[in-house]
């Protein structure tokens, strides 16, 4: 029982996170209105997903030196969780676009960012598919998703710095923890952060280990 | 040092016996500039001329540098494992493959100047940004044909692995050459530049890392 700890506090948080989300008190701002809840279920989606492809990259790194089932296993699903956790940024991510800046999808250099990193996790799963020795298998798509992780991660984190976004914070437009990011939204929005990473580490385990008992069922 | 240019000059004499393939790339290139011509005439539009410029330069090049590992044998493979070290290989490979892209871009820009009209107010600069675009598109497509070589060398995954890892530089490259076109001063496009080769010394970075795990069988 002490072992699952985590998995009890995960339950816990994300039950606050849903209770407090929906029902705690938002500060009333035009345009946004009630839609600023989507901060809890939008912006941690990324903040998870980042966790699980740092996971996935570390894997993937120690399975180059050290090629392993558990590395390989543990690159390939925090990959999955990752991939699942950012088409759910995107999808909370349009209904608040809609509501707020009146499209589905706009030009903005966070969207796009987040598109291009969708392509190359797809790529990363269609490589691992065209291979067949899991050795072979491992290795080659390990390179790869180093190689295009780090290229994500300039496109994520420098080139928004060189173009306006509609997102708060850039582009002139206040962040939100200049006048919005109160201290009744700080005290969902934490918590759901740790809440949906969990959520995505115990998702990442239980895949992790229904792989292992079917190799050792192929095994015997 | 010396290894290295006996590298790039056996890709040259290998590229050359299949001149062939060779001519088939800007051939390639001179033949979709000419139905561009067809369906366009006269482009006077800046962006939309930039951006057709470079839509054909990444296909181009997607199909210049996809040949450059899809071609050996196993025989031709391990005669190089035994002969150079694997970062001489991926090193002259790009190298070679940069040239290749910069003669396709300027046997390119001719053909767009010859039917499409143009009227770049700074030439430098544009032939710079071709210069770096060339450096740039040549290491990630070597490093990609390499991984897609080791996956049963299908051309469709080539340009599945390659185009989201191109579009951080591409979209740098192509701001890049839209100001040269318009002529605007560089200080504000050398930012540009600078940024271009930084992403192209990062990709240097990580090819001398990785090639290694891909070389060894």
């Amino acid at each position: 029982m002490i072992k699952h700890w985590w998995k009890v506090l995960c339950a816990l948080l994300l039950s606050y996170t849903v209770v407090a989300g929906f029902l705690g008190e938002v500060p009333a701002l035009p345009i946004l209105n009630e839609s600023i809840r989507n901060l809890y279920f939008h912006v941690t989606m990324w903040f998870s997903m980042m966790i699980l492809f740092i996971i996935s990259l570390v894997y993937s790194i120690r399975n180059l030196g050290n090629p392993t089932f558990e590395n390989d296993t543990i690159a390939l699903e925090s990959a999955k969780i990752g991939m699942l956790f950012g088409v759910l940024g995107l999808l909370t991510g349009m209904v608040w676009a809609k509501f707020t800046w009146g499209a589905w999808w706009v030009n903005d250099v966070k969207l796009n960012g987040a598109a291009a990193t969708m392509l190359v996790y797809s790529a990363y799963f269609l490589l691992r598919g065209s291979l067949e020795d899991p050795e072979k298998k491992g290795r080659i798509s390990g390179v790869y998703s180093v190689f295009a992780f780090v290229m994500m991660l300039v496109f994520i984190m420098v080139l928004p710095r060189m173009a306006d976004s509609l997102h708060p914070g850039d582009g002139g437009n206040p962040g939100f923890n200049s006048y919005d990011l109160d201290k009744n939204l700080r005290k969902v929005f934490y918590p759901a952060i740790i809440g949906w990473s969990l959520l995505g580490v115990w998702l990442m385990n239980i895949g992790y280990r229904m792989k292992k008992l079917q190799a050792n069922k192929y095994q015997k | 040092m010396n290894r290295l240019w006996k590298l790039i000059a056996l890709e040259f004499s290998l590229e050359f016996r299949q001149k062939n393939a060779l001519a088939g790339t800007f051939i390639y290139v001179l033949a979709t500039v000419f139905v561009s011509y067809l369906a366009f005439r006269r482009i006077v539009d800046v962006p939309t001329w930039n951006a057709l410029f470079w839509i054909i330069m990444l296909f181009a090049a997607v199909n210049a540098v996809a040949r450059s590992f899809m071609q050996e044998g196993s025989g031709v493979r391990l005669h190089y494992y035994f002969l150079a070290s694997p970062l001489g290989v991926v090193f002259s490979r790009i190298l070679y493959n940069s040239m290749l892209l910069l003669s396709i871009g300027l046997i390119s820009l001719g053909a767009f100047h010859v039917f499409l009209g143009g009227n770049i107010q700074d030439m430098p600069g544009f032939l710079l940004g071709l210069l770096l675009g060339s450096l740039g598109l040549a290491s990630i497509l070597t490093m990609t044909s390499a991984i897609a070589s080791r996956a049963g060398n299908s051309p469709t995954l080539m340009a599945i692995l390659s185009f989201p890892v191109l579009i951080p530089f591409l979209m740098v490259l192509i701001r890049y050459s839209k100001n040269a076109i318009d002529g605007i001063a560089w200080t504000v496009n050398g930012s540009y530049a600078l940024v271009m080769a930084a992403l192209t010394g990062l990709v240097y970075a990580l090819t001398y890392i990785l090639f290694p795990y891909l070389w060894r069988d």
